[in-house]
């Protein structure tokens, strides 16, 4: 399935900091967790989630600090902010009223015996 | 084992490509690489080979300009380039202390310098200003701090320093000690001629004493031509601020206009030479110059206008009314000429086939040669009528040099654009020609009033 580029876009703001409110992450990891989270079906050009993690960086929504990988690399991690949990919240609520919406129309759409009931 | 350093040499390649992105900085660089090696371990781990893996790696991360561009949205600050106020974390700090120092103290030095002759009771203000004096001088208070600038930056030997003050030495002696009549002619044109004089003295110090070589000249032009720019630029700003100055202290009641006019302006102009110079040596490799960018935006401009002119002169049948300013204003049409013709070519890629641009430089050139052809032949007859006053001599003469510039220039430049002569003859004529102006300027300040008998 492929999906709507203007969805994955609308989406990955929410999906970044859903994963980060989970913990400390870096940019390969958090691009795992998507595929794993989506069953493989939203897929990123990778590079285009750093442009996305410094701009929220820059709205201190999230804040980042270098550290090091299992083999001693250099790795920039990323970390949920306060301002960026109440962002995720609001953001949260939001999803949730267009998904109910679109629960309820897609249900009348797929099944038209469930509306002359 | 090659297998691996084919790896880290591909990887490598990869980091210098992003890394030549302005927008994007050697932390994110890093931050992308681990990113890419991370992937290529897992794809290894998932039975890719390491060609593979790398060509899997690399596709996934997106195509690199997009990628830039992403980056250039994110940080549009950063295709700006700031030079002074703040060398950002990842573009290279271009600011060295010292030369800041150096630029700074000097800048105060030349700033000081103006002020002393006061303490003699030389007035810089009304009443009772001495204008001859400071008119005669100005250029001695301010080049002699640029010529140590450079000197101390290029590095010039001992033997350097004792001929780079020879000329300004003389020059101090020579507008001082002349006994020049009271508003006498030949008084003001070494007022004007001494700077440019000096000026062309200061390419030694530039050069680093190596003056005789034509790169080195070539690129006095550029630095003069961008130093121009930076002066005018802060003049500008200077100016601004004594407007706004005065303004405000006026509302209190108090008058500004004193201390403006007796500190803020001669000081301001002195220290601005050194500190435009330093400014313009700082962005050299950094900013693309300004000079050439006008040029560009010029040469069509006045060429058009000389079209213009000499269709008109044509159409019409009126010729150039011969009066006394008529040859200045070509002189000056003709400095603008080589000036245009010279940034032009200092910019050029001297290796690059003729262009069009070459075609309109040498129509420019050709107009102004037929334009001021005119205007010597229509004065020719009535030069010897109205005498040869300093100043009409000093016209003439500094025409005629321009002349002859330009017309080999044209010659040049129509052998180059028939593929009969390479791009560089014409480069190295024009630096060649540079001792010529040194020369007449300095025969101008130096002999002229002896000549005239100080008229």
């Amino acid at each position: 399935m492929n999906i709507d580029k203007d969805l994955v876009a609308a989406s990955a703001t929410p999906l970044v900091l859903a994963i980060l409110n989970e913990g400390e992450s870096y940019g390969y990891a958090i691009l795992k967790r998507v595929a794993e989270l989506s069953g493989g079906e939203l897929q990123w050009t990778d590079g285009m989630l750093y442009p996305l993690l410094h701009r929220l960086e820059r709205n201190s929504l999230v804040e980042a600090f270098w550290g090091r990988s299992e083999t001693g690399r250099r790795r920039k991690y990323y970390r949920l902010t306060r301002a960026g949990a109440e962002h995720l919240d609001r953001q949260r609520r939001q999803w949730q009223v267009v998904d109910q919406a679109m629960r309820g129309i897609c249900r009348m759409a797929v099944d038209p015996a469930a509306q002359l009931i | 084992m090659t297998n691996k350093a084919t790896l880290e040499e591909r990887i490598g390649q990869w980091r210098q490509y992003l890394r030549r992105r302005q927008a994007v900085h050697s932390a994110d660089v890093e931050e992308l690489e681990d990113h890419l090696r991370s992937q290529i371990d897992a794809l290894r781990g998932a039975g890719l080979d390491e060609d593979e893996a790398f060509l899997v790696a690399v596709k996934r991360l997106g195509d690199l300009n997009a990628l830039a561009r992403e980056f250039a949205i994110e940080y549009s600050e950063r295709l700006w380039k700031q030079l002074v106020v703040s060398p950002g974390s990842g573009a290279s700090s271009l600011t060295k202390p010292r030369d800041a120092v150096v630029a700074v103290g000097l800048a105060i030095a030349a700033a000081v310098a103006i002020k002393i002759p006061e303490l003699f009771g030389l007035r810089f203000t009304e009443p009772s200003a001495d204008t001859s004096f400071y008119l005669h001088n100005l250029s001695l208070f301010a080049l002699p701090f640029l010529a140590v600038f450079f000197a101390l930056k290029r590095g010039l030997h001992k033997s350097g320093w004792y001929w780079l003050a020879v000329p300004f030495a003389a020059a101090g002696l020579l507008v001082n000690l002349l006994p020049f009549k009271p508003g006498s002619h030949t008084g003001a044109l070494a007022a004007i001629h001494l700077p440019i004089a000096l000026w062309l003295m200061v390419c030694y110090a530039y050069t680093g004493g190596r003056w005789r070589r034509h790169e080195q000249r070539m690129n006095y032009v550029r630095f003069s031509g961008e130093w121009f720019i930076y002066y005018t630029l802060i003049a500008l700003g200077g100016g601004i601020l004594m407007g706004l100055t005065n303004f405000i202290f006026e509302a209190i009641g108090l008058d500004a206009e004193r201390a403006l006019i007796g500190w803020v302006l001669p000081c301001g102009a002195m220290g601005a030479v050194i500190i435009g110079a330093w400014l313009v040596e700082h962005k050299q490799s950094v900013i693309e110059n300004m000079a050439p960018v006008l040029t560009w935006l010029f040469t069509p401009l006045f060429t058009a206008l000389l079209l213009i002119f000499v269709v008109a002169m044509i159409w019409t049948g009126n010729a150039i009314k011969v009066e006394r300013e008529v040859l200045i204003g070509f002189d000056l049409l003709l400095v603008v000429v080589l000036g245009l013709l010279l940034y032009a070519i200092s910019a050029r890629d001297s290796q690059a086939p003729p262009g069009r641009f070459d075609i309109l430089q040498l129509l420019l050139v050709t107009c102004a040669l037929i334009v001021d052809g005119l205007a010597l032949w229509a004065m020719a007859a009535r030069i010897s009528e109205f005498g040869f006053s300093p100043n009409r001599t000093a016209a003439l003469g500094l025409n005629l040099l321009l002349l002859v510039n330009l017309a080999w220039s044209a010659v040049l430049y129509a052998r180059f654009l028939g593929r009969r002569a390479p791009f560089t003859r014409l480069e190295r004529w024009q630096t060649a020609y540079m001792p010529v102006f040194a020369v007449w300027a300095w025969f101008v300040t130096a002999l002229f009033p002896v000549i005239f008998n100080y008229r």
